[in-house]
């Protein structure tokens, strides 16, 4: 918080700041250590406050990201363009980041859906992504089944997870429900883990097949790339036009207020349950891309900490705005590997990261407000 | 055999049962699943043994060994204390208004946020906690309980009854459950609900930094992601007893602690982490509020 | 004929007893009106008879049907529709898109239809959106349509309400303090809202402390205290009822 008050507070309340700062910090690494970190926040807090106090006074930086956010809608062919050149233009390394964020697009827009849209709380997410992969993962090798039908099966049995884990969660509410998602997403990893005879354990599973395309083999990396591209565009294209519906309008009353919806003749449980494996149906899709990508899956791939990046892309973007949680899976998966030079810090910088967005616009970069389905 | 499983489910439950109170405790006032807690806790570990490195090495160690350990725990509680208070500042408090989950993403982030920071200073490597108190112990009953487990087990005990003690009894803690059932009304009554908060969190860290300690000295390795674990446990175990219940959360860490340590000796070590979903999983289906907690009615 | 027959209905919660043995009828195209002190159980009574409670006991029959203890949704559907004392729009929505919600039972274009964005769908949304304006236009709130819910001054919100109650298709509306803080011009507005409701052919059970309100456009009342409804009739005779005086006067003189 800026100081407000007299001249000597202006001044005291910063060194205070840096004191405490640097005193928590002397355990950890010695009193040097801490009082360079003294000197530097005694200068950097005020010049920050001072930043602060600019940027809320004229506010460009909140309209700014207002009106990227409107007008990203009317211009989503223009930036769809540039999308189709990528593999022309960047190196494989970039093209595989590409690929990633692709896949977690798919993710973070399925999470959305159950989180931004109807409200509920997923903290296990990343266990649907691990029952997509592992269903093509197996259905691939044991099976012998190729891509294209083997994406289907997957699916539905992700569908199938999700309204199977729904049914008993839905009873619950808020925080508790919360818990046992979360809950859900350790056992299943743990199973994972530890069903050596199915899933070969933390060795994970190899030699996936990667998909082809009448006959031509999309192992590429450039092809993979059009590939997930062309999952992309087909989700955005479904979810927006879902989102628009009688069934995105009924997930959005039952956020805004249960008992409301189902005054208005609104089933709400079965509109939880469509949201479960509507959302769990995506991350199905995602978990198939992944593993044909890798061409190889396990346990570690599928952690507590998978699903909160999800949720992360999600909240940061703009929950229940599908452009913004876009943008949020971009962020997410484009800052760390921006930031990979300074690598040990960059963990560091997320999660101060988080804290800023959530003090700061606590409804994400590119949410509004006021989320209307149009969003 | 079975005995010997259930002092160590003791142990390992009361270590819970304490992390569960911070969690408790603020999820009763705040309604926040406070996921940075289990960073506080793992903080608490290592400055266990940062502590006792320095007293070693200033030669406090040697003129008296239960000294030391004291003030290692005062000072842990302290610090850790400094640092819940200074995260609900600043990652929580801006908050008090927004929608329920932007804390939570809040708390998330300063999670992460402490691991790396952790990480970075101390190394990515294991801690060790000096060994310092051999392998004494005594027998109970039939089986043999080391005194480190029995510290743990009364040192918790204490604790526990303690906070309940100043929470049902103080004027501090009735403020607290003033604060819990009624923001508004509480400070309509002239209690300061901001200073409350600040002071549930300060206790709750205190009470996790004891656990941290205890556990890096029963365990005698401490890493900086223990603190994950430990704290959706601690969590699980909250929820399980009816978060916002302090007697609740004790017995949610015991119970907790009982499974996991009887399901790996009885059933497979290798689902360990698992007992405790599975138990709260069922128990949440017959009871959607928990064992204690009441489930919550919306009034029309 | 009887829209509505309630025969009997309590309802406890655990000791206390916030109905008991409650019977009425509502007639068809009627405005009935629930009365009663604070706490007598005239919301209780509304939460059961929408399903948000079940009964502890007795029956309640809709248009000869039998819709005791189903759930609050079905209810919805089958026609009866209503507001909440402390105002529930969906604050963040627009209010045509309240309106709109409301009519979602009738939308029969489903996940393939929206996805495909068939002919059927967008005439469908349209019809709907259509119709959500033409409610608006009743309760004289069309221009109002974008505006965020939860921006609006009270005595809008409750409009808002009514127009979602209306768009649910329900025959039988219950408005549950439809004019609590209102001042006395906003209260004659609301009052012509209601007539007019009826006008339109819908059945309305109101609950309503404003004793002129009560008296100005009530077609039969009915009073509850304690649970227990202790009379009924038209408003000449409750205002001379020695029951109800007693209970009104009993209250105001602890």
């Amino acid at each position: 918080m800026r100081p407000i008050g007299g001249k000597a507070e202006r001044f005291t309340k910063p060194l205070i700041a840096s004191a405490w700062f640097s005193l928590l910090f002397l355990p950890f690494r010695g009193p040097e250590a801490a009082g360079v970190l003294f000197v530097v926040l005694a200068v950097s807090i005020p010049l920050l406050g001072a930043v602060s106090d600019r940027v809320k006074k004229t506010g460009p930086l909140r309209q700014g990201l207002e009106n990227i956010g409107l007008k990203s809608r009317r211009f989503a062919p223009l930036l769809f363009a540039p999308l189709l050149v990528v593999p022309l233009a960047a190196g494989n390394y970039w093209i595989d980041v590409a690929v990633l964020a692709g896949i977690y697009i798919i993710l973070a827009l399925g999470l959305n859906v159950v989180v931004g849209y109807a409200g509920l709380l997923n903290l296990g997410f990343a266990a649907f992504y691990a029952i997509g992969a592992y269903s093509y993962a197996l259905l691939n090798t044991m099976l012998g089944l190729g891509f294209w039908t083997a994406l289907p099966l997957a699916v539905g049995i992700t569908t199938l997870a999700g309204l199977l884990l729904a049914f008993p969660a839905l009873r619950l509410r808020g925080d508790y429900l919360a818990i046992v998602t979360l809950g859900f997403g350790e056992i299943v990893r743990l199973v994972l883990n530890n069903w050596d005879s199915l899933t070969k354990g933390p060795n994970g599973i190899s030699g996936i097949d990667a998909p082809t395309f009448f006959g031509a083999s999309l192992a590429s990396l450039p092809a993979y790339y059009y590939l997930v591209l062309f999952f992309v565009v087909v989700t955005v294209f479904v979810m927006r036009r879902v989102v628009t519906s009688k069934i995105g309008r009924a997930w959005i009353a039952i956020r805004e207020d249960e008992i409301a919806s189902s005054a208005m003749g609104i089933s709400t449980m079965r509109y939880k349950l469509y949201a479960c494996a509507f959302g769990a149906f995506w991350a199905g899709i995602a978990g198939c891309l992944f593993a044909a990508k890798m061409r190889f899956v396990s346990p570690e791939s599928f952690t507590f900490m998978e699903s909160v990046m999800m949720l992360c892309m999600v909240i940061i973007g703009g929950a229940g705005s599908v452009a913004g949680v876009i943008l949020g899976a971009l962020l997410l998966v484009f800052l760390p590997e921006l930031l990979r030079e300074a690598q040990l810090y960059r963990m560091l910088a997320v999660g101060c990261g988080l804290v800023f967005i959530m003090v700061f616009r606590p409804q994400g970069l590119f949410g509004r407000k006021n989320a209307s389905p149009e969003s | 055999m079975l005995l010997q499983q259930i002092i160590n489910g003791l142990t390992l439950g009361s270590v819970y049962a304490l992390i569960a109170l911070g969690y408790t405790m603020v999820y009763g006032i705040l309604e926040l699943i406070n996921f940075a807690h289990g960073e506080i806790y793992m903080i608490g570990a290592y400055l266990g043994i940062i502590l006792l490195a320095f007293f070693t090495s200033v030669g406090l160690t040697a003129v008296s060994l239960p000294l030391t350990l004291l003030l290692v725990v005062v000072l842990a509680a302290l610090i850790c204390s400094a640092y819940g208070f200074t995260v609900e500042k600043l990652a929580y408090k801006p908050l008090r208004n927004a929608s329920r989950l932007s804390p939570l993403i809040s708390a998330i982030g300063v999670s992460i946020f402490l691991q790396n920071y952790v990480m970075l200073t101390q190394g990515a490597t294991d801690k060790v906690f000096p060994s310092l108190f051999g392998s004494g112990g005594f027998r109970f009953l039939s089986t043999r309980v080391s005194y480190l487990q029995a510290a743990i087990i009364v040192v918790s005990g204490v604790m526990m009854v303690s906070l309940q003690a100043f929470v049902m009894k103080t004027k501090t803690g009735k403020a607290m459950r003033a604060v819990a059932q009624d923001k508004t009304m509480a400070s309509l009554l002239g209690i300061n609900v901001d200073k409350v908060i600040s002071i549930t969190f300060v206790v709750g860290s205190g009470l996790a930094s004891v656990a941290g300690v205890m556990v890096a000295a029963y365990y005698g390795l401490v890493n900086y992601f223990i603190g994950y674990i430990a704290g959706i446990k601690a969590f699980t175990a909250a929820v399980l007893g009816g978060i916002g219940s302090i007697p609740g959360a004790m017995f949610g860490g015991i119970l907790l602690g009982l499974v996991e340590s009887l399901g790996a000796s009885y059933i497979s070590s290798e689902y360990k982490d698992a007992y405790a979903f599975v138990v709260l999983i069922g128990i949440l289906l017959v009871r959607p509020g928990g064992l204690f907690g009441k489930a919550p009615e919306e009034k029309i | 004929m009887h829209l509505l027959k309630v025969k009997g209905l309590s309802k406890h919660f655990g000791g206390i007893r916030a109905l008991e043995d409650v019977s009425f009828g509502v007639k068809d195209g009627a405005i009935q009106s629930v009365i009663g002190p604070n706490g007598a159980g005239k919301t209780t009574l509304f939460n059961c008879l929408t399903g948000f409670l079940r009964p502890t006991k007795g029956s309640i029959v809709f248009r000869e049907a039998e819709i005791t203890g189903m759930p609050a949704d079905r209810i919805s559907r089958r026609g009866i529709s209503r507001t909440f004392q402390n105002i529930r729009l969906f604050r963040d929505m627009s209010v045509i898109e309240n309106v709109v919600v409301a009519q979602h039972p009738m939308i029969r274009s489903g996940l393939l239809q929206a996805v495909l964005r068939l002919s059927g769908f967008v005439r469908e949304e349209r019809e709907v959106r259509e119709k959500a304006f033409e409610y608006l236009e009743f309760l004289g709130i069309e221009t109002l349509a974008e505006k965020s819910a939860g921006s609006l001054a009270y005595g809008l919100q409750r409009k808002i309400e009514i127009a979602r109650a209306m768009a649910t298709g329900a025959p039988l509306i219950l408005l549950d303090e439809p004019t609590a803080g209102m001042n006395p011009q906003e209260t004659e507005e609301m009052m012509t809202i209601i007539r007019n409701l009826r006008n339109i052919g819908k059945t309305i059970i109101l609950i309503e402390h404003d004793m002129k309100v009560v008296m100005g456009i009530s077609d039969r009342i009915v009073v509850i205290d304690h649970g227990v409804k202790i009379a009924e009739g038209v408003a000449r005779e409750i205002r001379n009822d020695p029951l109800v005086i007693e209970a009104y006067l009993g209250k105001e003189l602890h």
